[in-house]
């Protein structure tokens, strides 16, 4: 009786811990089982399959262990053949348990891995939009090179547009660019170009950031990203082309320089040949080495 | 002349904030009481010849886990401090820590559970308990165990030793990965506090695994054959391969980082065609292995506490071992999954991610032999295997949870993530913590005489457990809300209160921890009720338990001879058919002298590092010549152990039988 009485304290708790989980889980935004872009979605497929599969195989085997422990505890009279040990029909199916399982994950692990490659481009209806981030201590740098306008800590993106993003760093240590809501995530470092391709879904806010650790400014390199309709990024996009605030060679030097928690700025004109000049600065003959051609 | 001698090391540098002068005051009031306390009793002389110089492995191996414990303690402490910022630190309050300050301690929290915490209790464990489940007197090079044990002494006091002595400590991550180790963005002495003190240690670590790689093949008993070794001896055998292929990519990588650092190379330097990203490539493949060096171990300890428990062989020995190897040799293939995110192509993350996948097959197999060992057994549920069965709670999810990251589409996302720590904490503190704590309580009245107390030992398991999973599940919600790891400050509300819940699950740990000092302390003081002079408390089944507790200092008076599996099972059935046991007849044997050139030579080699982290290359000198000469004393001197005759053995045995019975 004493043993019941306790387990259903035990359960009580767990569940109301578990609840708890929930409310707070729901409270906030689990962005990674939210998406709103397409890669984000495709990520989120094995996300969701993971936790179903934890729950499929995590509970029932632990389930199964306390069954057997309380099951041929001493003095339960159960049957006892200390000799006993796994002929070959059992450990064969030891084996084959999770062999399938792992089978069929690497099948999914292969095929999902090439099809949201950061590489590949993604197909839509509209043209992409390319757009070059510089990683620096400890802001980002966004180039719009078709619309000839920088960002900084700030992007705005129309929606349903695939972007092509293009990442390099400048006197900063390696860095992580991350927008959880729209897929994720790429390494910038200095000398390299790697490559994300993203596409929101929707308007709406993203918050994005960094999330390799890199020193004092880390925690501060957010920033929001805005997806909105077309008609709407092309009219911020012209207000900023006919704003005063250009990003020439002295103003990027200035940006060079490290600061921590950077407000979102906007510039026009930024130097033609910024992002190039920016990787080749960290290469010994000036040719830019892109990762995927490694 | 006066910089050959001070380097870089000014008055500014010594400790003058508050948690350095409280460090130092600390360290050196503890230092002043053990002090006392020794003089007091007249202890010091019998602390240096029976345990500072000693080569008995079972020495070596208690004060390996009471430095380690301490080094526990000091990680806590930092992971309270951690939990603490990061449930405060929200939105317009930046919390109590700067970001510096945050980084620093997360580093040094790392880097002292892995190597300092965790490795110290899993060597420690090793030397009490491998010698004596082969049936070896000692170890194969007791000399080296010596010196690696107080090298590896020599890196915690030099991990800790900017708070005596100013400076701080690296704030780059567990890893110090380049380029943010570089000078051009840590140009502090933190990173070469890092350096000196994992080099060191590292030389420590690299010497037990040759040791215990060349014990477990050269000096098992007559008739234990590779297939009749205990489990655990398997699993510390493939632990000691892992480390002795890979510790050395760590020696060379923190070499080259060295260099950059203090001669201007350009191995892993942003500029001059330095490439970082080797950093990133040879630091984890050495990282990615001592995981399973930390972790497979454990699983030995789990068969030998499963079977024994359940008064029933292993099921399936053959396909245990051969899951342990098979995890050993993959373990070194699979290191590129710690940067699918760097920017490598599909095809090559994909067959990184298939190869870490498979691990999980021969992990599987483990488990399942474990069911399949309880399976019709005898179980009796002590608290060792209360840990074993918190360990397939909490392991299981764990792994799965690296299943999902080891494909690469998931990792872009859980990648730097809250979820990610959160999985490698499970792994570690569910996998080879829990693996300790089982075999601590399992082989404690091996080596003390008296077994620990069960009901507090079970109390402190119910606490571990679920502040285990208040802590950590929060964590892992975290990240699928996109938190990243590392955060100093975040500006999201909704994150907070399950970061307050991690710190409560963390203060339930703490409970834990405070019932475990306290089973400590009440089972010393009861100690006459849970004597165990048999040397056979939990009748249990391999060689070690054949001799009394605590063993005799030569552990065997004389060598078994092993007819099977489980060795001493057998002997005991054979007992009780044939109870009248031959009379035996003792011989002559060798055993090590002790020697203090293990701990001069790693004196030295503390003087060495300290001297190399503040550039002062005068003193260095002195401690690399110091090093240099006792290696020479030693090398030559021949007489290195001594003889224990017959007659003495006769007198040691009559003497410990009379004891036992008294």
């Amino acid at each position: 009786m004493k043993h019941k009485a306790k387990t259903v304290i035990f359960l009580i708790d767990a569940l109301s811990i578990a609840t708890l989980f929930v409310i707070l889980a729901r409270n906030g935004n689990l962005q990674l089982l939210n998406p709103q872009g397409y890669v984000a979605q495709g990520q989120s497929t094995l996300l969701v399959m993971a936790l179903v599969l934890a729950f499929c195989i995590g509970i029932p085997l632990i389930l199964f262990t306390l069954f057997i422990v309380f099951r041929y505890q001493e003095g339960n009279n159960q049957a006892y053949t200390p000799e006993w040990s796994a002929g070959k029909k059992l450990t064969t199916a030891w084996w084959s348990i999770p062999a399938c399982i792992i089978f069929v994950w690497a099948i999914i692990g292969w095929q999902s891995a090439h099809a949201y490659d950061p590489y590949n481009p993604i197909i839509a209806q509209s043209k992409p939009i390319e757009i070059e981030v510089v990683a620096l201590r400890w802001k980002w740098l966004f180039i719009y090179p078709q619309e000839n306008i920088a960002t900084v800590n700030y992007l705005e993106i129309p929606a349903n547009t695939p972007i092509d993003f293009q990442l390099t760093a400048d006197n900063a240590p390696m860095n992580s660019f991350w927008i959880p809501s729209l897929g994720g995530q790429i390494y910038a470092m200095t000398g390299m170009v790697t490559q994300i391709h993203l596409m929101a879904n929707k308007p709406g806010d993203y918050p994005g950031g960094a999330a390799e650790m890199s020193g004092e400014g880390f925690s501060g390199m957010n920033f929001t990203v805005k997806a909105t309709s077309n008609k709407e990024y092309s009219q911020w996009v012209q207000s900023i082309n006919q704003s005063a605030n250009m990003l020439d060679t002295n103003g990027y030097n200035k940006l060079v320089e490290p600061s921590t928690n950077n407000q979102g700025k906007e510039f026009s004109q930024p130097n033609k040949n910024l992002f190039n000049s920016i990787v080749a600065k960290y290469m010994s003959n000036g040719n830019t080495i892109y990762m995927s051609q490694m | 002349m006066w910089n050959l001698l001070f380097g870089k090391l000014t008055w500014n540098s010594l400790p003058h904030v508050w948690y350095t002068i409280g460090g130092t005051l600390t360290l050196m009031l503890m230092g002043a009481v053990a002090a006392a306390v020794l003089t007091y009793t007249k202890r010091w002389k019998w602390l240096w010849n029976e345990w500072l110089t000693s080569t008995d492995p079972k020495r070596i191996g208690i004060m390996y886990i009471i430095v380690a414990l301490l080094m526990l303690f000091r990680g806590a402490l930092d992971a309270i401090m951690i939990w603490m910022q990061q449930a405060l630190s929200v939105g317009s309050s930046t919390g109590y820590l700067s970001a510096d300050h945050f980084q620093q301690i997360f580093t040094a929290h790392g880097d002292i559970m892995v190597f300092f915490a965790t490795m110290g209790l899993l060597v420690g464990l090793m030397n009490l308990v491998v010698p004596l489940q082969i049936g070896a007197r000692d170890l194969a090079f007791p000399f080296l165990n010596t010196l690696g044990f107080w090298l590896y002494v020599a890196g915690a006091i030099l991990i800790n030793m900017f708070f005596v002595f100013g400076g701080d400590f690296a704030a780059t991550g567990w890893l110090a990965q380049a380029p943010l180790s570089e000078l051009q963005f840590s140009p502090g002495v933190g990173v070469d506090y890092w350096i000196w003190s994992l080099q060191v240690s590292g030389l420590g670590s690299l010497l037990a695994g040759l040791n215990f790689l060349v014990t477990i093949l050269k000096m098992r008993a007559p008739g234990m054959t590779l297939m009749r070794m205990p489990l655990f001896v398997w699993t510390t055998l493939c632990s000691s391969i892992l480390v002795v292929t890979v510790f050395p990519i760590l020696a060379i990588t923190i070499a080259m980082l060295t260099l950059d650092r203090y001669l201007g190379m350009h191995f892993f330097t942003t500029t001059n065609g330095g490439n970082p990203m080797m950093y990133i490539n040879l630091i984890w493949m050495w990282g990615h292995p001592e995981v399973y060096i930390l972790v497979l171990p454990s699983f030995g300890i789990f068969s030998e506490v499963v079977s024994t428990f359940s008064h029933k062989k292993l099921a399936g020995y053959t396909s245990q071992v051969l899951a342990a190897i098979f995890v050993t040799i993959l373990s070194l293939m699979v290191w590129l999954h710690h940067f699918f995110t760097m920017g490598a192509g599909a095809d090559v993350n994909a067959i990184f991610g298939i190869s870490t996948m498979i691990i999980a097959i021969p992990t599987g197999v483990q488990i399942f032999n474990w069911l399949s060992t309880m399976y019709r057994g005898r179980i009796v549920l002590s608290s060792s295997l209360y840990w074993f069965l918190g360990f397939v709670a909490t392991f299981t999810f764990g792994g799965i949870a690296g299943v999902l990251l080891a494909s690469p589409t998931a990792d872009y996302q859980l990648h730097n993530s809250l979820f990610l720590v959160a999985h490698f904490h499970t792994m570690i503190v569910g996998g080879a913590l829990f693996g300790l704590f089982a075999g601590i309580t399992y082989w404690f009245p091996k080596f003390m005489g008296f077994k620990l107390n069960e009901k507090l030992g079970k109390t402190a398991f119910w606490f571990w457990l679920t502040g285990f999973f208040l802590a950590f599940i929060p964590l892992y919600i975290l990240g699928y809300m996109g938190a990243t790891r590392r955060l100093d400050h975040y500006t999201n509300p909704a994150w907070q209160p399950l970061f307050i819940i991690s710190v409560l699950g963390f203060m339930v740990i703490l409970a834990g921890v405070t019932t475990q000092i306290l089973q400590i302390i009440i089972s010393i003081k009861n100690r006459k009720q849970n004597m165990d002079l048999s040397g056979d408390p939990w009748d249990a089944r391999n060689l070690e338990w054949a001799t009394s507790s605590p063993p005799p200092f030569y552990n065997y008076a004389v060598i078994p001879e092993v007819h099977g599996r489980d060795a001493f099972w057998e002997m005991k059935k054979e007992m009780k058919e044939n109870p009248q046991p031959a009379n035996v007849e003792y011989k002559d044997f060798e055993l090590p002298k002790n020697t203090p050139f293990g701990i001069y030579l790693a004196g030295f080699a503390l003087l060495f590092g300290f001297a190399m982290v503040w550039h002062m290359f005068l003193i260095a000198g002195i401690g690399f010549v110091g090093m240099m000469v006792c290696l020479i004393i030693r090398a030559f001197d021949e007489e290195t152990e001594y003889i224990l005759t017959a007659q003495e053995i006769a007198k040691l045995e009559q003497e410990r039988k009379d004891h036992i019975y008294a």
